[in-house]
């Protein structure tokens, strides 16, 4: 483009003539302008170059190295059969794809349903707003002890709670069963305002009108929201679940900092498979398998979401 | 100036102007209609204080009692004796006041670094149009598509052994200042706000003989200041929240969160439930703070992203 640019200055350049301004002084004009524009360029260039494209170049290339005592070797895809042999990788998927359904069910439904309720309101609705985000904003390691509390087995409010109602008590993460979905629980708690913020603003952009209508063709409430609201937020509700879902697949400090990847596996996800792998047994290659395979799974998602919204912008 | 031009022309919040939403005002003002209101109301406000802000009331009052009585059965809701004990003992265990410098820092330079680099990188792709600056920003935007946990790896690897340079900045700020930079989002947001500025604007100040260093200082940057605020906001939190690269990159001079991740294990349950409420102040007043424009920019990200 810029080549483009610079021709076609010396096009004007021979075409005003009077020979006062030579070809290669526009030519060195240009090339002056590229330089000065790469200089604003450069900081941010050798940061994305050393943080996250060679990081990506090395780490397919890693995957296929094995190092032994400072010899590096091809072997080919032995880190990727190393890896899918682990019993562990499946259960880490399995228990990943758990956490990102129940993620998605919940971390999607609430902000909604939130956002919807809150935007009713005439009254108090900047308070609501800023207690939604209020969990965002504090230190995630502080939220998320603070649940370690409230979910202990013995003495714990959530169980309490329960018991006051005279509903069964659970063991929240020290069982294998609801490890899982206690995570989710915080996860939730942690995360909805974000989502919550960004759909209230959508709602807010959808044209009275609708409704207006929706009410005289003698739809109800529920109605209203499944033929207007939820059309008219489409978009950013897809959006949001993409995100969500790439969001979701790669947590981590929740179970690290809670459950430690237990009790018996239940809640090692395979960020945390990937982190085990690197740091506690010193397995950087199969380590990066595990990246690469990551990486194709969450780029899997990403084409599913091109394709649909391609072909729901066709209907 | 024109900031407030649009203000001016914005439809005001009142009696005469009001957004229908989902359940007419015509219903709502009805008696039974006004009466399921005001009962809606209180228990979302009840429900919404209990569920966020209880945590938070429960984690304050939590540092002020004895251990026995912060885990006893049923719960008790106010200190019988309150003491600042666990507190002092919090921050001193802990070493809070290094762990927040640590922290400030880290986020700060973040900041700074942000503001610099991804500012001028969005100006050169947006006004100076380089040479194959159209890729630059593909390849840089193609990197959002990369979940940054899988990257955790060969990125460890890099910051140990720096390309070319041979530079170890383990332990270093530099670890977590330089890679923030690398975010494509805030380029991708920083650029589009800058194609909205009329480049009329810009080629005036050129024949008035201004490079284009001071085109961005003296017009660019006084016009962005909202998308500035909007980057920087992001930028903070991104440094305040983030968990798994200051663990295997700072292990020696720890963020916030990984201290108090790190020394959970060994302290008091009242000093831990103390020392969370001490780590989660700064962001507390800093949010009822900047709220305004924390929401604002949220829209803008959600919505653009």
């Amino acid at each position: 483009m810029a080549y483009a640019l610079a021709t076609e200055r010396l096009h004007d350049g021979t075409e005003q003539g009077r020979g006062s301004r030579p070809a290669w002084k526009a030519l060195r004009r240009a090339a002056g302008r590229n330089l000065r524009a790469h200089a604003f360029l450069f900081g941010a260039l050798v940061c994305f170059a050393l943080f996250t494209w060679y990081p990506m170049v090395r780490e397919i290339i890693m995957s296929f190295q094995r190092v032994h005592r400072g010899q590096t070797t091809w072997v080919g895809l032995g880190n990727y059969r190393q890896i899918t042999a682990d019993p562990e990788f499946w259960q880490a998927w399995g228990n990943t794809a758990e956490f990102t359904a129940l993620a998605l069910v919940f971390g999607f439904a609430a902000p909604f349903a939130v956002a919807i309720v809150v935007n009713e309101f005439r009254h108090a609705q900047g308070y609501l707003r800023i207690l939604v985000y209020l969990p965002v904003m504090l230190p995630p390691v502080a939220g998320i002890l603070l649940f370690k509390y409230f979910m202990d087995p013995g003495f714990g409010l959530f169980n309490q709670g329960l018991h006051f109602l005279h509903l069964p008590t659970s063991q929240w993460l020290a069982s294998k069963s609801t490890a899982m979905p206690s995570l989710v629980v915080v996860s939730t708690w942690s995360n909805m305002g974000t989502a919550t913020l960004v759909y209230l603003a959508a709602l807010q952009g959808i044209p009275g009108d609708l409704y207006e209508a929706a009410e005289l063709d003698g739809c109800s409430v529920l109605q209203r929201i499944r033929h207007v609201t939820i059309p008219q937020t489409r978009l950013i509700l897809s959006l949001m679940a993409m995100l969500q879902i790439v969001a979701t697949m790669q947590m981590f400090t929740e179970a690290f900092v809670l459950t430690g990847g237990g009790p018996e596996g239940s809640t090692t996800t395979v960020v945390y498979l990937l982190y085990n792998y690197a740091f506690s047994y010193n397995k950087f290659n199969t380590a990066a398998a595990l990246g690469v395979i990551m990486l194709l799974v969450l780029a899997c998602f990403s084409a599913i979401y091109i394709v649909l919204e391609r072909r729901g912008g066709e209907d | 100036m024109g900031r407030n031009r649009f203000q001016g022309r914005r439809p005001k919040k009142g009696a005469d102007t009001y957004q229908r939403t989902l359940i007419s005002r015509t219903q709502l003002n009805t008696a039974r209609g006004k009466r399921f209101y005001w009962t809606a109301l209180t228990i979302a406000l009840v429900l919404a204080s209990l569920v966020f802000i209880g945590p938070l009331f429960w984690m304050a009052t939590g540092g002020f009692k004895t251990s026995q009585e912060l885990v006893r059965n049923p719960p008790v809701l106010l200190p019988s004796h309150p003491s600042t004990h666990a507190f002092t003992l919090a921050w001193d265990r802990l070493g809070m006041a290094q762990l927040l410098w640590n922290t400030i820092v880290y986020a700060g330079g973040a900041l700074l670094f942000q503001l610099i680099f991804c500012v001028s990188a969005a100006y050169s792709l947006s006004k100076l149009r380089p040479i194959f600056g159209n890729w630059i920003l593909a390849l840089m935007l193609a990197s959002m598509m990369i979940p940054a946990a899988a990257l955790v790896i060969p990125q460890y690897l890099t910051v140990l052994d720096l390309p070319l340079v041979h530079w170890n900045l383990q332990n270093t700020p530099w670890v977590i200042w330089l890679p923030t930079v690398a975010n494509a989002f805030n380029v991708f947001l920083l650029k589009r706000f800058f194609d909205s500025i009329p480049n009329d604007l810009l080629d005036a100040a050129s024949v008035d003989g201004a490079g284009p260093l001071r085109t961005l200082w003296r017009i660019v940057l006084p016009m962005s200041r909202p998308i500035l605020g909007v980057v920087s906001i992001f930028a903070v939190v991104a440094v305040w929240k983030d968990f798994l690269w200051p663990l295997i990159t700072v292990p020696a001079h720890e963020t916030l969160n990984v201290g108090v991740n790190t020394a959970a294990t060994s302290m008091p349950d009242n000093a831990l439930v103390g020392g969370l409420f001490l780590a989660s102040i700064p962001t507390i007043v800093l949010f009822l703070f900047f709220q305004r424009n924390i929401m604002a920019g949220l829209t803008v990200g959600g919505v653009k992203g």
